[in-house]
């Protein structure tokens, strides 16, 4: 038996958020999320600049590099004139992600005239739609049976060529042999939650999709389950799932009617948004999940105006609502050609294909999941409150104080569905000589109080130039509260950092000292005055 | 109390009886526990409270020396079953000493102090977002909205910590706990560091933990982390209210004098 796969032809940009930045195409751009390089123009590449690089360190290897920011709404408007023109071949453009979009081939080519006729007519529009994209960016067109294949390809063409020979035509039944050299790496292009898979298969020995491909498909469902399975098919040249032989019921698309039509983006994302919510709903009580979405819009002169939306995962009813919002943004406020003459009055999304709902499984190990969707949501509502610097989250920097070990960053500038760097002490919390031992006191004074500390005679307690105590510490005087009596103390423990920075240069002396209202403090003595830094609280 | 259990137990059925009714709470117990009803604490803790941290109740935690890190072991627990915490109005946490007691810091948010007009938006933001938030409100809050910040707690099931005194809390809360006397151990007259500390920690509150009862930890425990002191259980205030020095000792004198009867007044 044949295995049925879709022939599909992709057309894809390399790194469409550089396009999408709108820079000079000469220019070295890269595009910055969280901190971290996600996307680079040809121009920074040959600098050095590669995605994953932190921004410093970009900006240190090129430092006339353009920074641009992550921003998936203003990429999807930038593709809409991508997708408007293809619209020409075939009407059901099916967008993946900003940048890349897909069409089954079968009616199209045999219309145009084949395969490599079809990959060449939209390698010519999709150049048309976007003026001024150079070589190394694409866009480049993969024909091949599967979408995962044909996108495969559609990125390799983009990257090499960029030119007039930027398509690539895997011929029907080849895909096997086109997938079997590529690492196997590749797997996790689309779907970062494939990484620990395909560490776990790389320690496993098995280096190219080949390799996988050449393994009985029972022992890696027996082994990996669902994952397992779903990345063999992929590297056997499948779709990732079984065709679906029904089409979902009908009843489960949810329609709106605007009254009055809405001109605005704004107005018609409210409505999505509740229409997101509505079919959300309708799915999870059948137990489905949509994986591609149809999202059409009518205005009142009747100009439609549908998409296809896909997920690798599924789609969410955040993920629905902001990819209305993309597609109307770029119809509503598009270029004037493309324009509708009058406000939408209709809105209607339909599930296009959907999938069991498995629900979302946690890592076994514990492994660290991304921050509930609800938590992200009123973070980011409180930083609009108060300002980005009030919401922070904590960061391991190392260090010999109490208040040193541990920062505050902005939550804003954090990716927190990731796997964030510094939220363990990890490679930071190497020697720090001079750090005090645990425990760690639980209350630091961001502004160390000035205290007195006096010996038993009413004397003024120091610590001379070799650190040595002058007298045993008696009386401790925390700002102008009451005197209290010091029942155990221990230091000096001097530490002298800095010394190569005549401004930066600290010398200080610690002690620890419980006194008889019993309270452990840690003091400092600083160019002989004394400073409470930290209560064991 | 005593002389209820004394009549209980006196007859082979009442007994019997007993020891149904002790069957029966096990299960029932365990039904309660699981996982939705209740947010996990430090296995040391359960002395403080058996069941965990009730979801949409409301914590106080207060005292002198020793309330900051009986609110830090609190927050562990569901940190490290998962949940996402997040911190208000404390500029002053010791964000390494949260780390020691178990706190991940990976799930952690701080929020400076919010301006006093918009400091309950904020808080009541936090509860509906986050399992468990600890907050030391900056002035009085007005009745109203703590009722309001309560009512919301107990709708989304999340804990709210309220880390001040009586002064700024004027609602009724469902479990207090105050840190009423602490040692610490290891530091000499000039000579070792801070190793370890003995909290005694008070426990009242609403419902189950309506009788005021007293608890003694190691907070932080010698090798960090926190642990029940292990040579004293639990007791009534009545025999407690007085310094730690005297309570320890008078604790041990009344085992000595009537100890068989101990276990009996333990496991009620």
């Amino acid at each position: 038996m044949t295995p049925v796969t879709t022939r599909t032809l992709v057309v894809a940009f390399a790194d469409w958020s550089v396009v999408a930045v709108g820079a000079p195409a000469d220019e070295p751009v890269a595009v910055v999320r969280a901190k971290r390089v996600v996307a680079a123009s040809p121009a920074a590449r040959a600098e050095g600049v590669l995605p994953g690089l932190c921004r410093r360190e970009a900006q240190a290897r090129c430092p006339a590099v353009t920074i641009g920011d992550h921003d998936p709404a203003r990429d999807a408007r930038a593709f809409e004139p991508v997708a408007a023109a293809l619209e020409v071949l075939t009407p059901r453009i099916e967008i993946t992600e900003p940048g890349r979009a897909a069409f089954p081939t079968r009616g199209p080519s045999r219309y145009f005239g084949g395969d490599a006729a079809l990959a060449a007519r939209a390698a010519a529009l999709a150049r048309g739609a976007v003026p001024g994209v150079t070589r190394g960016m694409g866009p480049g067109v993969g024909v091949a049976d599967g979408p995962f294949t044909a996108a495969l390809a559609a990125r390799q063409s983009a990257t090499a060529g960029g030119g007039a020979g930027s398509i690539l035509v895997v011929a029907p039944g080849a895909s096997p042999a086109f997938l079997a050299p590529l690492p196997l790496a590749t797997l996790e292009h689309d779907e970062p939650g494939r990484r620990e898979l395909v560490d776990v298969l790389g320690r496993l020995g098995l280096r190219t999709l080949g390799d996988l491909a050449a393994l009985p498909a029972a022992d890696l469902v027996a082994r990996f389950g669902t994952g397992g399975a779903v990345a063999h098919r992929l590297a056997a040249g499948l779709d990732p799932r079984p065709p679906t032989t029904r089409p979902p019921p009908p009843e489960l698309a949810v329609t709106a009617e605007l009254d009055p039509p809405a001109e605005r983006v704004d107005v018609v994302a409210f409505t999505a948004r509740a229409l997101a919510d509505e079919l959300h709903r309708r799915l999870t009580g059948r137990g489905m999940a949509c994986t591609r979405l149809l999202i059409g819009a009518e205005t009142e002169h009747g100009e439609v105006m549908e998409r296809l939306w896909r997920h690798e995962g599924t789609l969410g009813p955040g993920a629905i609502a902001d990819r209305a919002r993309w597609q109307l943004h770029g119809w509503l406020e598009g270029s004037a050609q493309h324009r509708p003459t009058a406000g939408i009055s209709r809105l209607r999304l339909a599930p296009d294909e959907v999938v069991a709902a498995t629900g979302r499984q946690l890592g076994f190990w514990g492994g660290t999941t991304g921050a509930p969707e609800r938590a992200v949501r009123a973070m980011a509502r409180l930083a609009g409150l108060l300002g980005p610097e009030a919401v922070t989250v904590p960061e391991w920097r190392g260090g010999r104080g109490a208040a040193e070990q541990v920062g505050l960053v902005p939550a804003v500038a954090v990716d927190l569905d990731g796997e964030r760097a510094g939220v363990r002490p990890g490679p930071v919390s190497a020697p720090w000589p001079g750090r005090l031992p645990e425990p760690e006191p639980a209350t630091v004074h961001p502004e160390p109080l000035p205290v007195t500390v006096l010996d038993g005679g009413g004397a003024a307690v120091g610590v001379s130039g070799r650190g040595r105590v002058t007298a045993a510490p008696h009386q401790v005087v925390v700002g102008d509260a009451r005197p209290v009596r010091v029942l155990a103390w221990a230091g000096p423990w001097p530490v002298d950092e800095r010394w190569w920075d005549p401004a930066g240069h600290r010398r200080r002396a610690r002690f620890q000292v419980v006194t008889d209202d019993g309270v452990a403090r840690l003091l400092a003595v600083e160019a002989g005055r004394w400073w409470a830094e930290a209560v064991y609280d | 109390m005593s002389s209820i259990l004394d009549g209980m137990a006196g007859g082979v059925a009442g007994a019997e009886g007993l020891a149904r009714l002790a069957a029966a709470a096990v299960r029932t117990r365990a039904a309660t526990l699981a996982g939705e009803r209740a947010l996990p604490v430090a296995a040391a803790l359960t002395a403080l409270c058996p069941d965990g941290l009730r979801r949409g109740s409301t914590v106080a935690v207060a005292g002198g020396a020793g309330s900051t890190s009986l609110a830090l072991v609190l927050l562990a627990g569901p940190s490290a079953a998962g949940s996402w915490v997040a911190v208000a109005g404390v500029p002053t946490l010791g964000l390494a000493a949260a780390a020691g007691f178990g706190v991940v810091l990976g799930r952690l948010v701080v929020v400076s102090q919010p301006p006093p007009p918009s400091c309950a938006t904020v808080l009541s933001t936090l509860v509906d977002a986050f399992d468990i938030v600890l907050a030391r409100p900056p002035q009085r809050v007005r009745a109203a909205d703590a009722r309001r910040l309560v009512a919301r707690a107990r709708e989304r099931g999340s804990v709210l910590l309220v880390a001040s005194g009586d002064d700024r809390w004027p609602e009724p809360v469902d479990l207090r706990l105050t840190a009423v006397a602490t040692t610490w151990e290891g530091l000499g007259d000039g000579h070792g560091h801070l190793r370890a500390r003995r909290v005694t920690v008070q426990v009242s509150g609403r419902r189950a933990a309506a009788r005021t009862r007293r608890v003694e930890l190691w907070l932080p425990a010698p090798g960090g982390g926190v642990a029940p002191v292990e040579s004293t259980g639990t007791t009534d205030a009545t025999t407690a209210d007085r310094t730690t020095a005297d309570w320890t000792t008078a604790d041990a004198a009344t085992a000595d004098r009537f100890g068989p009867r101990l276990p009996h007044r333990r496991a009620m």
